[in-house]
């Protein structure tokens, strides 16, 4: 008995917690129990791989919020005012402007195509933005609006690679799994990269939020909207709660005689998979059931019935993620490619998801999750002033488009960047997508030069061997 | 200081996933130690001392690249460094450390002196800049990097019961360190570790009986004989080739490859040597005589992803292509990393900016083919179709020994009769729904590239003062399906028209079309028209709402008809169709329009874009009433070329055409277009490689920062200076690169292979990155074992199958993987081999385990890919609604391997036990053992329809006793008996779970079957309870450590 009393006890102490790590709840007895494991079993307590971690510096932020608008919403429709472009309206864009431009569909010499909707100055700051999105504008004050933004691809898949991972090519490790690398987790019970997604699937697919060359735990994983949340959630039919946890206690016991006969550290960690899959099982209704939010947060994302998958469900979903420490939440809502119905589709999006991005800014405030959470709203590129088809869509375009940011260490109330007349270039300021990383990374406390992975021989970084910090964008 | 650099190593992270701290822990405490005894006493070795500080902290600046040298400073090449840079001053004098510059620069406190210098963020420690100086003090020897010396034997070590020179090399270093190896593993152990590895199976009761009947070695050739073998050793290469079902990107349209999947697990069955199986896979078709397994083995070149996106430029997504196909050799032949050399110059291994584009450029002078892949036996139909052929025409030819005079004079005649046409140069060509990319050539083709359109229009200011006539060409194109002319299968021409602006004017002006002739049309038919279900649309009129259930197919008149549901086709017969055809038309008056008149050309075909033509050529002509002749129009563009130039193919074309004119060979002309009507349908198709023809070589530019657009100046195809040289032996270049990169001089690729195998079998290679055996990667603990291997690999014929005997044969393989705790704290990722390999296998290891013990398993090999069940709301989640005909029956329980794999959408039960997703080739896989994996086991409806079949399988075959079913079923999923306490944990279970289904709180027809009212097929004698009690115990046994690990 006394060999199966230090088998379970070195199980117990050698296991993983995958879903946090071991600065979570309880720290000074997992410490105590961590090291009470290093001498007895000679020095091998392994931690999980997603062990909280200290950044390079003191953070400003310490999780993020991230709602990806895919397909690329225009700016000059909803961030960026071009008085100058309604004017022009049915024009031909000056020739200088279209040197070296390349378009994705269009003729880049395609008559110049007015803004669909009007501006108005919003909050305190007077940030001008569209009639579209009058719940943004509730929320002007506490937003950077960056109207300055840069990428280098002009088609969708790659350009949402190149925004979520900083590389055009497939196989780097996505934004959330290099913050999940770098931070690791304080979730309890829940994955540390969590993904919502609404509207239909993205061009980039699971690239977008995948761990790349970095280990597959620091992946993200999509809670589904229907089905289960989390693939292979529910038990096989007939099977109830008590019978799976009999079924685990056999299994367990069972593995922790494994651990016994090959003293594989392994068979322990197999151990705590499967009880926090266990865990994960309850959890994850738990956090999908949104029967405890009152009515009053439910109509503030505009949300009628809870049950309704979509962006603003996601949205409030993104806040209960946050609240039980998840890392990085990431929400895509694959819906703004408008080549043509432009003024229609657009506004059907913003009815679609206005309210909601700016009820979780503001519900995290009051739940004083702000200032330490970084969120980010934007998509993979802007649109063309050109028109595209009759006079009624844009094209892709790379070389200007917004973006906004609120939380921690963000300048509120603030615009950064500046385009020309016309929306087609930046003129002051410019952000480019290794810019905007580099940033956010500072502001999760690390030199983006610095939080580097080395595979194939080489340290690879988020940033690749670009990015500098926007301070203009910083409190 | 808890702000630490986040510059985690690999091996330090994740290596075998839960062991991390300890091995930082313990690489920790090593490099202290060599630190402290090199300090002490020995030499610092330059290759596993010096040169990995050099390449970490100098090579970036002081290193091969030109562009990012600083002060003409090199450091990796001893010469440079002695004689020092630009300043002159040396910096490494040796045996002089106190004047050495390098130490000087070390040691220095400036931040503008010291090297490295602080913004490169890579200072030197206290210990590496004592071995910089003690390596100088005692001479600054140099070694070339290990991995760049081809491999030699190294004598084997004389140990004492050592049975394979693989155990003298490990327990003479075993003896060295103080190990003890582990002892043997036991009978069953071996004997699962064998199945595991070699076929990816498990044993069933039957096959351990043999394997103790008839021993270990005769097993290990059994299993080396089975076909199963080919199926696990394939899905490494797999990996490599970074094989997917689907082209990736946005679309992620389905591919048809699994034909090339086949011929590799059917190689590596067959033990086809490795130097042959990469020469084939890179040049099969340039073999002399290739074959069609020859050519299906080119299409390993072709796995890279395809974006289908509408608005891409192709080009620069070919060049996308072309990267990701040097990674995938580099990787996986070469055990090197390109990548980095593809902007720039590498920083540390010998691949410079130049000679990336030298080894690019022999891969460059492709088309990117697609071709119909036979059966065998639809193989021998054809040979026997073209024997047919060939006898008639033999026979023509004997009839008249003047042919060849003849043949030319009528060519002669008939090329004097055709008019003269000048091809239309386009200013503006594009698809309606721009989805097409129409380029022109320099001879006025036009190949179709990007995405089919129904639509194309093309416009051009030509001279046409006096036109009198149009012709379309519809021509072949190594880029297109079996170097046709269409975008897919068949083309068509619907509608065709011309319209004119003058200039000034503001209105296009339609130009009659008269007279239509062609080549060859088809005899007019009525076809249902394609995507429209002829009963539903019957009433409708297709002139009012123009959806004709049914198209008029064949003249060539059709086209100019205004009517959109008859179209022009010239299909000659399943295997005569990829061929050029022609089609004149008149304008109704010879045109009268001022220089400056647009025209503009549309081109519609008539099923969407399902029919499109892939490559054409526009040209007008002022000849009076111009027509086309009757004549293939293969022949008349072979015709073109003077005799002496042309191929074998045209030739051909020229006969076949001519030999249609003569009227007394009626008969035989009959016979052979009965023979070719005989022609089989391929079940498949694949993509592969084939050489560009010399009239459109394609050569290969430095892109500048490796971009598609910027090229810089051409560059030959050569092979990197610091490797082994190329032989010239008159090989086309592609042929003569193959060659080299399987050269026994080379001193990567059998070393790369052997450590693969070892990697595979005992979960890491002795070179732990087997994707990168460059100057970053350090000396491995058993250089000689490796190097030793790779000699005899290549000794042995490059046998893959022999070097995996040779090595399961070792004791070192066959030790048992229980580890004590101190071994494992002092080498917990068994660096030193002291034990065996135990580690949860790949993920299509897992699943087929699990199959193969409930008795599911469908053992069939090859063939098109299978749909495994998908959860629904993954399936709904795409970019483009997709279908996926989930398999039912024997298909369901296929070996994974053989499951469809859309790269998107990667199968979540197998993607949860980290397979790769095929996006970039994968020499490694990372094992991870998470929570959603656990799910995965416990849920996942193969899983679960596993547990129901073992718990019917352990009911028919166990008899009634549960002591003895629990000992059967612990037995099929782990081949040993339950120790007394395993089998109390599991009755105890087993009878708590019946009597929970005795006082009715579980249902066991819904556990046993998935449905309340559903009876499982239950074994005589028992009961729904029995098979739902069983199921659960069944799906604890299918979830243990033990059956998902190789122990």
């Amino acid at each position: 008995m006394i060999a199966h009393d230090i088998h379970a006890a070195r199980a117990r102490l050698l296991s993983r917690r995958w879903f946090f790590g071991d600065c979570g709840i309880g720290l000074a007895g997992i410490a105590a129990g961590a090291m009470a494991a290093r001498e007895a079993s000679g020095g091998i307590a392994p931690p999980s791989p997603l062990a909280v971690k200290e950044p390079h510096h003191a953070p400003k932020a310490k999780r993020v919020v991230y709602m990806f608008q895919a397909g690329a919403p225009s700016h000059l429709e909803l961030f960026d005012p071009k008085p100058e472009l309604a004017r022009h309206d049915g024009k031909l864009p000056p020739a200088d402007l279209l040197k070296g431009y390349r378009a994705a569909f269009i003729n880049p010499n395609s008559a110049l195509l007015g803004p669909k909707y009007k501006f108005q100055p919003y909050g305190m700051a007077g940030i001008e933005m569209s009639e579209l999105v009058p719940h943004l504008g509730g929320i002007a004050d506490e937003i950077c609006l960056v109207r300055s933004m840069q990428t280098d691809a002009v088609n969708h898949a790659p350009a949402q690679i190149l925004m979520n991972t900083g590389s055009q090519q497939f196989g780097r490790p996505s934004f959330g799994s290099w913050t999940l690398y770098g931070l690791g987790s304080e979730a309890e019970n829940l994955p540390g990269f969590v993904v919502l997604t609404s509207a239909k699937g993205t061009s980039g697919g699971a690239s977008n939020y995948g761990s790349g060359f970095l280990p597959t735990a620091f992946g993200g994983i999509p809670l589904r909207s229907s089905g289960d949340p989390v693939l292979y959630l529910s038990n096989p039919r007939g099977i109830d709660r008590d019978t799976q946890r009999a079924s685990l206690d056999t299994l367990n016991r069972l593995n922790d005689m494994a651990v016994g006969r090959f003293g594989d550290p392994e068979t322990a960690a197999r151990i705590q998979a499967y009880e926090m899959a266990y865990k994960l099982q309850q959890s994850a209704p738990e956090l999908m059931n949104l029967a405890d939010e009152s009515k009053e947060t439910l109509a503030r994302y505009g949300i009628t019935d809870p049950s309704q998958a979509g962006y603003a469900r996601n949205c409030l979903l993104a806040r209960r993620l946050l609240e039980r420490g998840v890392r990085f939440v990431q929400l895509f809502h694959e819906a703004w490619d408008q080549h043509g119905g432009l003024t229609k589709a657009i506004k059907k999006n913003c009815d679609d998801t206005q309210q909601a991005s700016a009820a979780l800014v503001m519900d995290l405030k009051e739940r004083g999750l702000l200032e330490d959470t970084i969120v980010v709203w934007g998509g993979e590129f802007g649109r063309t002033p050109m028109v595209q088809g009759g006079n009624d869509g844009r094209d892709h375009h790379n070389r200007a488009f917004s973006m906004w940011l609120a939380g921690g260490g963000i300048k509120a109330g603030h615009v950064h960047g500046k385009t020309d007349d016309f929306g087609f270039n930046v003129v002051e300021d410019a952000v480019h997508v290794h810019d905007l990383n580099a940033t956010l990374l500072h502001l999760l406390g690390f030199d983006h030069t610095r939080l580097t992975y080395r595979f194939q021989g080489r340290d690879y970084r988020l940033t690749d061997v670009h990015g500098h910090l926007v301070k203009g964008i910083l409190a | 200081m808890r702000y630490a650099k986040l510059q985690v190593r690999l091996q330090d992270l994740f290596p075998i996933s839960s062991r991390c701290r300890a091995a930082a822990f313990l690489h920790a405490v090593a490099g202290l130690l060599t630190v402290a005894c090199s300090a002490a006493a020995a030499s610092p070795n330059f290759q596993k001392d010096i040169q990995p500080i050099l390449a970490e902290h100098c090579a970036h600046c002081h290193g091969i690249d030109e562009e990012t040298r600083q002060g003409g400073l090199r450091l990796d090449i001893r010469q440079n460094a002695l004689e020092g840079g630009d300043s002159g001053i040396a910096a490494i004098i040796p045996g002089k450390p106190a004047e050495s510059e390098m130490v000087a620069r070390i040691h220095a406190t400036d931040p503008d002196v010291i090297m490295p210098p602080p913004y490169e963020k890579k200072p030197l420690s206290a210990g590496q800049k004592k071995l910089l100086e003690s390596w100088i003090a005692d001479g600054a020897g140099y070694d070339p990097h290990w991995a760049f010396v081809a491999p030699q034997k190294a004598v084997v070590p004389a140990v004492a019961h050592a049975s394979s020179p693989i155990d003298a090399f490990v327990r003479d270093h075993l003896a060295e360190k103080g190990i003890e190896p582990a002892p043997p593993a036991d009978a069953a152990t071996l004997c699962r570790r064998l199945y595991l590895d070699l076929i990816g199976l498990p044993p069933s009761p039957d096959d351990f009986a043999s394997f103790e009947r008839d021993g270990y070695e005769k097993t290990v050739e059994t299993l080396l004989a089975s076909p199963r073998y080919g199926e696990k050793w394939a899905r490494h290469w797999l990996d490599l080739a970074r094989y997917s079902d689907s082209n990736g990107y946005e679309k992620d349209l389905p591919r048809d490859m699994w034909a090339w999947r086949d011929w590799v697990i059917n190689a590596i069955n067959r033990d086809m040597p490795y130097d042959h199986f990469v020469i084939e896979q890179i040049a099969g078709d340039l073999l002399p005589g290739a074959t069609q397994d020859q050519i299906v083995a080119t299409a390993f070149l072709r796995h890279s992803m395809l974006n289908e996106e509408g608005a891409i430029i192709p080009e620069e997504f070919r060049m996308v292509e072309m990267f990701d196909r040097i990674d995938c050799v580099g990787k996986a032949v070469l055990g090197l990393t390109t990548q980095c050399a593809q902007c720039h110059t590498h920083k540390f291994d010998p691949l410079t900016h130049d000679e990336y584009f030298g080894l690019f450029a022999f891969l460059n002078d492709t088309y990117e083919a697609r071709s119909p892949v036979y059966s065998p036996e639809q193989l021998k139909q054809l040979d026997d179709i073209r024997a047919e052929v060939a006898t008639a025409e033999a026979e023509m030819r004997s009839q008249r020994p003047g042919w060849r005079d003849e043949m030319e004079a009528w060519l002669a005649e008939a090329l004097g009769n055709q008019p003269a046409w000048t091809p239309i140069t386009m200013e503006d060509m594009h698809s309606s729904g721009l989805l097409t990319h129409p380029t022109q050539r320099k001879d006025g083709s036009i190949l179709m590239v990007g995405h089919r359109d129904r639509d194309v229009l093309f416009q051009s200011e030509p001279d046409l003062a006096g036109v009198t006539g149009l012709r379309l060409e519809v021509l072949t194109d190594g880029d297109l399906f079996m170097n046709g002319p269409a975008r897919d299968e068949l083309w068509t021409v619907a509608r065709l028209t011309v319209q004119a602006k003058k200039p000034g004017d503001d209105a296009w002006e339609d130009l009659k079309l008269v007279h239509a002739t062609a080549d060859f049309s088809e005899p007019e038919q009525t076809l249902p028209r394609p995507g429209v279900d002829p009963k539903k649309n019957d009433a409708k009129d297709p002139k009012k709402d123009g959806q004709s259930p049914t198209v008029s197919i064949g003249p060539v008149a059709n086209m100019i008809d205004d009517d959109d549901h008859s179209a022009w086709r010239a299909d000659r017969g399943l295997l005569l169709r990829h061929q050029a055809s022609v089609a004149v038309v008149q304008f109704e008056r010879p045109l009268d329009l001022p220089a400056g008149t647009r025209l503009k050309i549309a081109m519609r075909s008539h099923a969407g874009s399902g029919d499109m033509i892939g490559c054409c050529r526009f040209s007008l002509t002022k000849s009076p009433t111009p027509t086309a002749l009757p004549i293939d129009h293969g022949a008349m563009l072979a015709g073109r070329k003077p005799g002496g130039e042309r191929n074998a193919a045209e030739q051909a074309a020229i006969f076949t055409a001519w030999s249609k004119t003569i009227p007394e060979w009626s008969a035989l002309q009959d016979k052979i277009a009965a023979a070719w009507k005989r022609a089989p349908m391929a079940p498949t198709t694949i993509m592969h490689l084939a050489a560009r023809s010399p009239a459109q070589h394609r050569p290969t530019y430095l892109l500048d920062r490796g971009t598609w657009n910027q090229p810089r100046h051409e560059v030959r195809p050569h092979v990197p200076a610091g490797l082994h040289p190329l032989e010239a032996a008159g090989d086309p270049p592609r042929l003569a690169f193959a060659r080299w990169l399987v050269d026994p001089r080379s001193p990567l690729s059998a070393r790369v292979v052997v450590n693969r195998i070892w990697q595979m079998l005992f979960g890491q290679g002795l070179v732990e990155t087997p994707d990168d055996f460059g100057t970053r990667t350090p000396v491995p603990e058993y250089r000689d074992l490796l190097d030793w291997l790779a000699v005899d690999f290549m000794e042995k014929g490059w046998s893959q199958r022999e070097a995996i005997r040779q090595i399961v044969m070792s004791d070192t393989y066959r030790q048992s993987a229980a580890v004590p705790p101190e071994v494992l704290a002092r080498d917990v990722n068994n660096r030193l081999l002291a034990r065996g390999p135990r580690f949860r296998p790949d993920a299509e290891v897992v699943r087929d385990v699990v199959l193969a013990v409930s008795g599911l398993l469908t053992e069939k090999v090859g063939g098109p890919s299978v749909y495994p069940p998908v959860p629904q709301n993954v399936l709904d989640f795409n970019y483009t609604k997709i279908n996926w005909p989930t398999a039912t029956g024997p298909d369901r329980y296929r070996r994974s391997l053989y499951t469809f794999r859309r790269r998107s959408m990667p199968d979540p039960a197998l993607a949860n036990f980290d397979a790769p997703t095929g996006d970039l080739s994968c020499a490694r896989r990372l094992r991870s053992n998470t929570p959603l994996a656990a799910l995965t086991g416990l849920n996942e409806p193969v899983f679960v329809e596993a547990a129901r079949a073992l718990a019917l399988r352990t009911l028919a075959e166990a008899g009634g006793d549960d002591a003895a079913r629990v000992e059967w079923a612990f037995f099929l999923c782990t081949l040993r008996q339950p120790t007394a306490g395993e089998k109390r944990e599991l009755v105890a279970f087993l009878q708590a779970q019946r009597q929970r289904l005795a006082e009715g709180w579980l249902d066991a027809r819904e556990i046993a079957t998935g449905d309340p009212d559903t009876l499982p097929r239950l074994p005589a004698g028992t009961t729904p309870q029995d098979a739902a009690a069983w199921t659960l115990v069944a799906r604890v046994l299918l979830n243990l450590d033990e059956t998902v690990t190789k122990n």
